[in-house]
């Protein structure tokens, strides 16, 4: 645990979760409850891009279409709310059921192909959703869905920014957790490994697309998740969260909290929503200096804030860098000067 | 159903698919031989709508504002070859992904700032502005326009791909793009030409495009995703498979929106139709790409047999 | 006395266009021994290991290891059988450290990796066969390094490492000695030597002293063709062998 807290890399950010445990707390003291939402808006793209990071961080798979799952999750409770279902285990149930099966549809279909194939498949498997959303009439379409009822589970009810802010922060913290241990157990290896040589994952006897299949799932489910605590949020879905640009954002955040590292998800959205908030408050075109600022510090590193931090920590002791020796050469050369010898 | 509607609805297909072919033939070079994934692409089609729209209202002639808006996208994307894209060609794909992200969020975002955000208005030029009449019914000339410069360019890039020396560059480099670098050609020179064309044909198709749909920011995202399952279909590389692909996708897409939910009303209750069928419209040239990648991945006519 | 054949194709056969790359192959490597597959460059060997190894699919023929057609089966599946390669580039992981390497080649081919919580270093039996393995290719104390930080040469033992952490029933080693210095190769030379009960080995090399010291059979590859098997004895008499591909070294001998 200490050797835990010695490094940069680690406690910067546990002090950022404590720091974002302590919101409400202070919001509420204060009288800015504003916060509340805000933060909590950042807690739920940290858990979508979690949810990204174990597709494209550890499994290198560039996903372009997350948006799609995000929505997913945002309609399952929109159209739940919508036929009068509050119950937050029916939404649950809804929202990874179709995230699940979507993700398995298109991840198996995108899964045949790969590199540039992949990411344009992706994205126009999101588009496809998008559309989708929009065309129906009855649910909204373009306009959005409110959601008047948000979800319960048992006592608790998602239904104010408070508690939406307290579950998202709970999952947070348990996939950051999980995405810690995935990391280096077997599974978690095995797609790390695919990332840097997927033929030496198949020559040691491991189905890669398989694999794959499995992350790109699980990495869907998550984000579905994150899509249904943000219509809880912000009581609405609406189609403009299946939008390309959101996808794309998410692979931004990704990248410039840190590439495949645990604690990246988070601080990428904690840098990337806070930045966009700052650069919103002094100009209406703040994309023309945000977008541009996004492709500098992507191309600058893709390990990213995590990365940055990494250089802080402190040194390992050096390792010994003589092979160790192997004492039977001399029965080598005398197998081959034998060998020779009868020639 | 009319044959009538049918017709126009198959030309306006047509018409779609052309367009689409005109943003697909340079992209899918640029995916095969570069091996670049270029998002930005739907921006060039965009600031080609936006170069033709200005020098319409500059000068009063649509020719003007055609050459307007081939010469400005061809500048253009000279200019984000030289500066950007250039010097992205040994980066993995994610970093194409990003530079290309961000160039598309700065484009939509000058547009604003230049033009505003209203759209801006582009016209149909008075001598294509009347009809034509095909086979008992009246047909907009513009259209039919469109459809012709469409088809002159396939057959121009079916020449030069097929005829000439600098398309049996082309083609060498879809199949194998290394061993043309080691073969001593001026791979710089080719991939910046490939770019600028591309950039120059989808400028073509803003300026085409203008006067039907509305020229504002963001015109270019929607069309440049179809132009990637246009792409995907076709087979990566392949300008014939893009052509193909690109009308079989025009053609389905606007006459399934059309269609669809008239078929859907017959065999469904109204009210069922009425939700589904532009929902099952939409999903529509999606669906074909899902069926297309989970037969053949590699796409219909892919460049290496 | 009866040996087992462990591993045996039945005319295997390869195109590439118009190109007949793998011509009518017939191997029968049997238990126990050390099976060396020589030729000069571009004769296919190298697409020969693909087809036992499963990447690359034949034409025709069929390949069978321990008694059964595997001819159909991917990669990974003859992996799990026990059919284990080791490339001639270089193929590891970089980001991961050597021991990690090896404890992935460990486990990948004994279990399923569908396992989510507990660290892959905590397998203590996956843990133990890398070891041991990494102490037999002299790699003991660089258990920590990154594998992208090693020398060429420790990336071939690396490599090697791989195949043996896997409990292998069949080594195919695709030249383990490409590029290796002479300290290196002894030291490999030597590892083989005593590998060679163990385990079944097919080896493709150039390095012909290797080749001699190590093999209990010869073969031949010449444009796709098994021109003969024999002893190494065998082979360094065979007058066509020695003018095709050991011409050049009867200065030497």
């Amino acid at each position: 645990m200490t050797s835990l807290l010695s490094r940069p890399s680690s406690w910067v950010p546990l002090l950022v979760l404590l720091l974002l445990a302590s919101v409400p707390f202070v919001a509420e003291a204060t009288g800015q409850t504003f916060y509340i939402a805000f933060f909590a808006r950042i807690i739920i793209y940290a858990i979508a891009a979690c949810a990204l990071n174990i597709a494209l961080g550890y499994g290198g798979l560039v996903s372009f279409g997350h948006s799609l799952f995000l929505g997913l999750g945002a309609y399952a409770v929109g159209l739940a709310s919508f036929h009068g279902v509050g119950s937050g285990w029916v939404h649950l149930l809804l929202c990874l059921g179709a995230c699940g099966l979507v993700a398995l549809v298109t991840g198996a279909i995108s899964l045949r192909t790969s590199g540039i194939a992949f990411i344009m498949i992706t994205l126009a498997f999101a588009q496809m959703g998008y559309f989708l959303f929009v065309s129906l009439k009855n649910y909204g379409g373009d306009d959005g869905l409110s959601i008047a009822l948000g979800s319960r589970f048992g006592p608790v009810d998602l239904s104010s920014a408070t508690s939406v802010y307290v579950a998202a922060f709970v999952v947070l913290v348990l996939s950051i957790w999980w995405l810690a241990r995935l990391r280096v157990a077997p599974f978690g290896m095995v797609i790390r490994g695919a990332k840097q040589n997927a033929r030496r994952v198949s020559a040691a006897g491991i189905p890669v697309v398989r694999y794959q299949l499995l992350a790109y799932v699980m990495s869907g489910m998550l984000c579905g998740v994150a899509g249904l605590l943000l219509a809880n949020l912000n009581a609405f879905a609406s189609p403009s969260t299946l939008a390309w640009s959101v996808s794309g954002e998410l692979i931004v955040i990704v990248v410039i909290g840190g590439l495949g590292s645990v604690f990246g998800p988070l601080m990428g959205a904690l840098v990337f929503l806070g930045l966009e908030e700052v650069l919103k408050g002094f100009t209406e075109h703040w994309m023309i200096i945000f977008g541009p600022l996004i492709v500098i510090v992507a191309l600058l590193g893709k390990r990213g804030i995590v990365g940055l931090l990494e250089r802080f920590d402190a040194r390992p002791t050096p390792e010994a860098t003589t092979p160790a020796p192997v004492d039977d050469t001399a029965t080598a050369r005398h197998a081959i000067s034998a060998a020779k010898g009868s020639a | 159903m009319s044959s009538t509607v049918v017709l126009a609805q198959l030309l306006n297909g047509l018409q779609y698919g052309v367009l689409l072919f005109l943003l697909a033939a340079g992209l899918t070079l640029v995916f095969g031989i570069m091996s670049f994934v270029n998002l930005a692409h739907g921006s060039l089609y965009m600031m080609g709508a936006y170069f033709a729209a200005t020098a319409f209202q500059y000068t009063g002639s649509f020719g003007w504002a055609v050459a307007a808006a081939m010469g400005g996208s061809l500048l253009l994307g000279l200019a984000l070859e030289f500066v950007a894209v250039s010097r992205l060609y040994r980066r993995d794909h994610l970093d194409h992904v990003l530079a290309t992200f961000g160039l598309v969020l700065f484009f939509n975002e000058l547009v604003r700032i230049i033009w505003g955000s209203q759209p801006v208005f582009l016209q149909v030029p008075e001598f294509l502005s009347g009809a034509i009449d095909i086979g008992g019914f009246s047909y907009p000339s513009y259209r039919i326009a469109i459809i012709v410069v469409g088809l002159a360019v396939a057959v121009g890039s079916w020449l030069l791909i097929n005829k000439t020396k600098v398309g049996m560059l082309i083609r060498a480099g879809a199949v194998n793009p290394a061993m043309v670098a080691a073969l001593g050609v001026n791979i710089r020179l080719l991939n910046a030409m490939l770019f600028a064309v591309g950039a120059m044909l989808a400028g073509l198709a803003g300026a085409m495009a203008g006067p039907i749909l509305s020229v504002q920011s963001g015109m270019g995202e929607s069309v440049l995703i179809t132009t990637l399952v246009v792409i995907v279909i076709g087979g990566i590389g392949s300008v014939t498979g893009a052509f193909y692909a690109a009308l079989i996708v025009g053609i389905v897409d606007t006459m399934g929106r059309v269609f669809l939910p008239f078929m859907l009303r017959q065999v469904t209750e109204r009210s069922f139709a009425d939700a589904a069928g532009p929902a099952l419209a939409s999903m529509l040239v999606y669906l074909l790409m899902a069926v297309v990648l989970a037969w053949r991945p590699q796409g219909l006519f892919p460049a290496n047999r | 006395m009866m040996t087992t054949s462990v591993l045996r194709t039945d005319a295997l056969t390869k195109r590439f266009g118009a190109l007949l790359v793998t011509d009518s192959v017939s191997l029968d490597i049997r238990e126990g021994e050390l099976h060396a597959i020589i030729g000069p460059n571009g004769a296919g060997k190298t697409t020969l290991i693909n087809q036992l190894s499963g990447e690359l699919e034949a034409d025709s023929g069929s390949v069978w290891f321990g008694g059964a057609d595997v001819s159909a089966l991917s990669i990974h599946q003859r992996a799990q059988r026990g059919l284990l390669r080791s490339y001639q580039i270089t193929s590891i992981f970089e980001d991961f450290s050597v021991l990690e390497n090896a404890t992935f080649a460990a486990l990948a081919s004994r279990k399923h990796a569908f396992r989510f919580w507990q660290p892959m270093a905590a397998d203590r039996q996956a843990r133990e066969c890398a070891e041991e393995a990494l102490a037999a290719t002299g790699l003991a104390n660089r258990l920590h390094v990154p594998a992208g930080d090693l020398g060429y040469g420790e990336r071939r033992q690396l490599e090697l490492a791989m195949s043996l952490a896997a409990g292998p029933k069949f080594l195919l080693l695709d030249e383990p000695m490409a590029g290796m210095s002479v300290q290196e190769s002894t030291s490999v030379i030597a590892l083989l030597q005593r590998l060679k009960r163990q385990y079944t080995i097919l080896l493709v090399e150039h390095d012909m002293d290797a080749v001699f010291a190590l093999a209990d059979r010869i073969s031949v590859l010449v444009y796709g063709k098994i021109l003969f098997t024999g002893t190494p004895e065998e082979i360094r008499n065979h007058p066509e062998v020695r003018a095709v591909y050991l011409g050049e070294e009867e200065a030497e001998a």
